[in-house]
């Protein structure tokens, strides 16, 4: 199985006075199919690190390759085409747009990948199934509940079949019934095959999860690495 | 997946540029009213004043360019002069004058609702007498009541005009409606319409040439006898086409012993320049105008700058989803052209309405400038471009890092 995500001595530096080293020299890699939590507390560059692997932001130094790529070799335009057809992204607060339907939303989640209308929305009703929300297509967000919104939100980051799913405490806005359930819907998905990198600060989430990689000030101070044993079997029993 | 590149096609773009208008649709249209109200009051301003050129360019046409005036001017030194008794017969010799008409002044004659009015109270109103042809050939109709012949152009009967009936008070004819004129009653035969082209006949009461010799003394002595006249002003009709010419022949013809006594003009160029004026634009209301569309595109420009503060998430999201900043910056130059073309249409509906109403209401024909309204279309579209310029390429450059942050 190949490397769908490497990361080499990343570093990132913003250049503040002091300058702020979020990230320093964090290195890992993720094979397809794999369920990776990164943890750690609030400061550690979790979110920067997201940043970086979803090429949001360019890294200091160091390299990111997405799929093998090297994302220091993309221009703006390439970029954006990489994030519209090889990464999703799952936030913490759902950032749906409330004007429209649920189907809307998720078709959206292939706006820019170039994909005519029709098969968007065709690929969204799947999705949508996926996620368990056929009933809701026609709905409003503001009519959903939060954990509903999550999974619509989740919906929009499957639909063009990612490379990578990057899920940004997808649980920290939801309540624990409605957090273990988008959990649950992760550890599905992963066992359908998506690759998700979850990052979270609740370290008991964490440890459910197949493999953490623990943050700390920017640096990666543990990384369970990769056991195929207990990869999707683990993730569902422990889930359950 | 697709191999096409992820531009967005034309139905996606305007549904993403029209995403924070259905947002929040109220203060789409309360700033795309800006440019409304800029836009009306400029294509009203000028379908307004094409209207009101087209009604009076109508009214020349109707009237005719062919009629020229010769009135007695004034001699060298300065006395008023009078055109001789024969003028009419040799104008009506020349070639190329078609019809010809006149009245004579009755300068002393004075004219009053009834023989209690002092003296002085004139209302300013003349006796005129009249040839029997003037309004065929003036086009001008008869209001009420019928318009002098041969008959009661001997007897002491008037025909009035527009102007002198309402002066005096009389808005109908009926068999005992009199007026004192000089000293005795005269009957009221009938009132006419207003006439564009001789304005002097309105504030006249007619009566015929036989009558004013007999009853007001109008003469003049011409081979020895006594001849009703002489007139004072002469209506022509040339030959559409010959106005130059038969304008040069008039005052030698009239009086060729003293040309330089008589006037000659062209009553219609009064309208015609009277319309080209109309033409003119407003100057000040256009300025209103323009300010109106300024102070739009301030609104528009300032809704824009908040809008891309307040999406920054959506233009995080935007990014994440794979949008170029080429695509953020179109997204939000293209809501504020929208915003601005909305404004700008409405504003050249709702200033079109309004030349409608006014103009019919003057029975103007309606006219609207290709001009005003794809030019105010057009400034509304320009407008939201550079409005939505500064607040677009801001969108494009936001980081989406920090767009995303910020919730």
């Amino acid at each position: 199985m190949t490397a769908v995500l490497e990361l080499d001595g990343v570093s990132k530096v913003y250049r503040e006075q002091p300058p702020v080293a979020a990230l320093r020299g964090v290195s890992f890699s993720v094979q397809g199919g794999e369920l990776v939590a990164i943890v750690g507390p609030s400061g550690s560059g979790k979110s920067t690190l997201l940043h970086v692997m979803g090429t949001l932001e360019r890294p200091s130094s160091g390299v990111v390759r997405i799929g093998g790529v090297d994302a220091a070799q993309l221009d703006d335009r390439e970029l954006s085409r990489l994030r519209a057809r090889q990464i999703g992204f799952v936030f913490q607060q759902f950032f749906l747009a409330e004007h429209a339907t649920v189907r809307e939303n998720v078709a959206d989640g292939l706006l820019y990948a170039g994909v005519a209308a029709a098969e968007r929305y065709e690929r969204a009703d799947d999705a949508l199934e996926r996620v368990g929300l056929s009933h809701r297509t026609t709905f409003k967000p503001t009519k959903l509940s939060g954990g509903e919104r999550q999974r619509v939100a989740i919906a929009r980051a499957l639909v063009g079949r990612p490379a990578i799913v990057l899920a940004d405490e997808p649980t920290g806005n939801l309540d624990s019934t409605n957090g273990a359930s988008i959990m649950e819907l992760i550890g599905e998905l992963n066992a359908a095959g998506a690759t998700i990198i979850m990052i979270t600060h609740d370290a008991g989430l964490a440890d459910r999860l197949p493999r953490q990689i623990r943050m700390l000030d920017g640096e990666v101070v543990s990384d369970t690495g990769r056991d195929p044993d207990v990869l999707v079997a683990g993730c569902k029993g422990e889930l359950r | 997946m697709s191999a096409v590149s992820g531009r967005l096609g034309l139905k996606d773009g305007l549904r993403v540029a029209s995403v924070g208008l259905r947002a929040r649709p109220l203060r789409a249209a309360l700033s795309a009213l800006g440019i409304a109200i800029g836009t009306a009051a400029i294509v009203a301003i000028l379908g307004l004043s094409s209207s009101s050129q087209a009604g009076l360019l109508a009214q020349i046409d109707r009237l005719g360019t062919n009629l020229l005036t010769v009135e007695a001017g004034q001699s060298v030194t300065g006395q008023d002069a009078n055109l001789p008794l024969e003028a009419p017969g040799r104008i009506s010799l020349l070639d190329n004058v078609q019809v010809l008409a006149h009245t004579g002044l009755l300068k002393q004659s004075r004219v009053y609702r009834s023989s209690v009015i002092p003296a002085a109270n004139s209302g300013g109103l003349q006796v005129r007498a009249s040839s029997l042809n003037l309004l065929s050939v003036l086009g001008t109709g008869v209001a009420r009541g019928a318009w002098l012949n041969a008959g009661t152009a001997r007897e002491p009967v008037t025909v009035l005009g527009a102007v002198a009936a309402e002066r005096l008070g009389i808005d109908r004819v009926h068999a005992d409606q009199r007026i004192w004129l000089q000293g005795q009653w005269f009957n009221v035969a009938g009132i006419l319409e207003p006439s564009a082209l001789a304005t002097d006949i309105d504030v006249s009461a007619l009566v015929g040439y036989p009558a004013a010799k007999k009853y007001l003394g109008y003469v003049s002595i011409a081979r020895g006898e006594q001849e009703a006249g002489p007139p004072s002003t002469i209506y022509v009709r040339a030959a559409t086409g010959h106005e130059a010419a038969v304008q040069a022949l008039l005052a030698p013809t009239a009086n060729p012993e003293a040309a330089n006594e008589v006037n000659v003009s062209q009553p219609s160029d009064v309208l015609t320049a009277r319309a080209a004026a109309a033409g003119a634009f407003d100057s000040l209301f256009l300025g209103l105008g323009i300010v109106a569309l300024i102070v739009g595109a301030v609104g528009v420009a300032n809704i824009m700058i908040i809008s891309v503060l307040e999406r920054r998430s959506e233009i995080g999201l935007r990014r994440a989803l794979g949008a170029t900043k080429a695509q953020i910056r179109t997204q939000f130059l293209a809501e504020s052209i929208l915003l601005a073309a909305i404004g700008g249409v409405v504003g050249v509906l709702a200033g079109a309405a309004a030349t409608a109403v006014y103009a019919s209401s003057k029975s103007w024909a309606i006219v609207v400038p290709v001009e005003a309204w794809s030019g105010g279309i057009a400034s509304a579209i320009l407008i939201g471009a550079f409005a939505g310029l500064m607040p677009a390429v801001r969108a494009s450059r936001m980081a989406p890092t920090v767009a995303l942050r910020t919730v």
